[in-house]
């Protein structure tokens, strides 16, 4: 990742640090995709995780994987399997979780299923291309610092689009997730949101995945967002944070590997784990304090603010 | 085709994990943790690498980091099952140790062999066994499916009602953690097989079918187990007798296809009318 690692020394002054940062053009444009990146999955992944459906967003995240490497057999750009793979999965994920909602251990069965068959077809696809195992790893792990001004464009319109339509959507989403027998009483098409919702959430996993790999977009995606509901359950607020989260850990994560050998990969998984784990325990204690000191405290917990 | 001694070794390995995964997989599809089970995929990857770059032996870091992160997830969850979220946050950090740690082997070890130790983790090797490999992966593949026959009943009892299992004296904190400790070590065993991205499927997909195909406990446990070392026999042969078809690739689809079946099969037997409708079991959902 450093070419001339004489160019990248560390000083205390933080603005000479940023300057140097921003002074490449491939540093200019992993940050814009990253911040791209990192308020869609933000965004994405704080319904997904309302919503319950971890499990299929890990899964949509893998299927990016099998499709990079069918397009590369065919020759088709990227993206082309990136987007065209997790759209699919996101088609068949729903077919399949669609009759099977009252049974959760069934549906899961299904989507465990389906995410080994996916791999399995890219393992297939990997071997009988073998010109991509060199770029297995960036395949699975990410190339954050090879991002191309054509990429950062082709993100900036999926973002727009994606979040375009989890804005227009988000009241009766919100709804449907959170109680969905009352909103289909109320006239809410929770089906229709369902799927609406897995396809939006293969988009965006997409395109996350061409930055961070396929195997770390659940850094951005579940962790800011886990994080963002310890602290506050408010919609707006809560929402905001996970944000907010995203952007640090992708902005702090990028311009720590550019100082160090290590992955970026590791630097953001590890700081946003790193906040989640800090949050719980700062959680946990407060909780504590709260029933030893207050025992019929009346202000409910989930509606702690940590400073 | 036992021609090969790497055939006989696949086969000889290969049965008792399969049958293992089986019937592990009826008991994590039961649970509702197939999720859980992923995330223990995706551990036995980085803890394999975390050995690989200090060089200290592969199974050894897939043993130790599959147990120990399964007992986490038991202790972060109540009543030892842990929450969707939970794994995920943990799993995504211990991915990016993966990372980490590949990038500390590929640098350390500047050679041909560096690019294919990652993907011999993440998709398996069975055809790579030698023959004292094999026996380990086959006694170790034993000892676990005599493990989960020996805790069945309570495991059955207390993964279907907790709450009565409980009330009757059944440990079912004790047999959560027993029950993951289990599914690590057959995570490890199933990673030097299909590998850590695929063993999901030999856990989820027989599993799953024998679910759809019968609501009775024991018979399904037989045919997950059944179903599984099924799977592995055809994706052997068939990998086999097509060259360019990889093993754990042959191996898994042959698995998904069979859980296909079954649910193709549940459907239609779904909509037609039945003199006496089996309950929906909404099994192990608190």
């Amino acid at each position: 990742m450093l070419t001339d690692p004489a160019a990248a020394g560390l000083s205390w002054n933080l603005v000479t640090d940023v300057r140097e940062l921003t002074s490449f053009p491939f540093m200019v444009n992993a940050l814009e995709a990253g911040t791209i990146v990192a308020v869609m999955a933000a965004v994405v992944g704080w319904f997904m995780v309302v919503r319950q459906q971890t499990f299929a967003g890990h899964t949509l995240s893998l299927v990016a994987f099998p499709g990079a490497a069918a397009a590369s057999l065919a020759a088709l750009p990227l993206a082309v399997g990136y987007f065209g793979a997790c759209a699919l999965a996101a088609l068949v994920l729903s077919a399949v979780s669609g009759s099977g909602a009252r049974n959760r251990s069934a549906e899961s069965a299904a989507i465990g299923s389906v995410q080994a068959f996916a791999l399995a077809c890219g393992f297939l696809f990997v071997s009988l291309y073998s010109g991509v195992l060199n770029n297995l790893d960036s395949l699975l792990f990410g190339t954050f610092l090879g991002v191309t001004t054509g990429q950062v464009l082709t993100l900036l319109l999926i973002a727009a689009a994606v979040l375009t339509l989890v804005a227009l959507t988000a009241r009766p989403l919100l709804f449907a997730s959170v109680d969905p027998d009352v909103a289909r009483a109320n006239g809410v098409p929770v089906r229709a949101l369902a799927v609406g919702f897995l396809v939006v959430l293969g988009l965006a996993v997409a395109a996350t995945s061409q930055i961070t790999g396929a195997l770390l977009v659940f850094a951005l995606l579940v962790t800011p967002a886990a994080t963002a509901q310890q602290i506050t359950m408010r919609p707006g607020p809560s929402l905001f944070l996970s944000v907010v989260l995203a952007l640090a850990v992708t902005w702090v994560g990028l311009g720590i590997a550019y100082f160090s050998v290590y992955p970026v990969g590791f630097w953001v998984t590890s700081l946003s784990f790193g906040v989640y784990v800090a949050v719980r325990i700062v959680r946990a204690v407060a909780e504590r304090r709260d029933r030893t000191q207050e025992p019929a405290s009346p202000e409910p917990v989930d509606s702690l603010v940590v400073q | 085709m036992f021609a090969h001694e790497f055939m006989r070794n696949a086969f000889l390995a290969g049965t008792p994990i399969a049958l293992a995964c089986g019937l592990v997989g009826y008991f994590v599809v039961l649970r509702g943790q197939v999720f859980a089970g992923d995330a223990l995929s995706h551990v036995a990857f980085a803890g394999a690498l975390a050995a690989a770059a200090f060089g200290i032996d592969l199974r050894l870091g897939l043993f130790a980091a599959t147990i120990l992160v399964a007992l986490g997830m038991g202790g972060l969850g109540e009543r030892a099952r842990a929450d969707d979220v939970v794994i995920g946050s943990v799993f995504a950090w211990i991915l990016g140790l993966g990372a980490l740690f590949l990038s500390i082997f590929t640098s350390d070890a500047s050679g041909t062999t560096t690019g294919t130790a990652g993907v011999r983790v993440l998709f398996g090797s069975i055809f790579g066994l030698g023959l004292g490999e094999a026996l380990v992966a086959a006694l170790i593949g034993l000892g676990a499916c005599a493990a989960i026959l020996l805790i069945a009943r309570p495991l059955l009892f207390s993964s279907v009602d907790p709450a009565v299992a409980a009330a009757r004296g059944v440990p079912v904190r004790a047999l959560g953690f027993g029950f993951l400790a289990i599914l690590g070590v057959v995570a490890a065993e199933a990673t030097q097989a299909v590998g850590a991205l695929l063993l999901l499927g030999l856990i989820a997909a027989p599993a799953g079918a024998a679910r759809l195909l019968t609501s009775r406990p024991y018979t399904g446990l037989a045919l997950a187990g059944a179903l599984s070392v099924l799977s592995l026999w055809v994706g052997l042969t068939l990998s086999y007798s097509i060259g360019a078809l990889p093993p754990s690739s042959a191996i898994i689809a042959t698995a998904v296809a069979i859980f296909a079946a079954a649910a193709v099969k549940a459907r239609l037997g779904a909509s037609r009318p039945r003199p006496h409708s089996p309950r929906a079991r909404g099994a192990g959902e608190a």
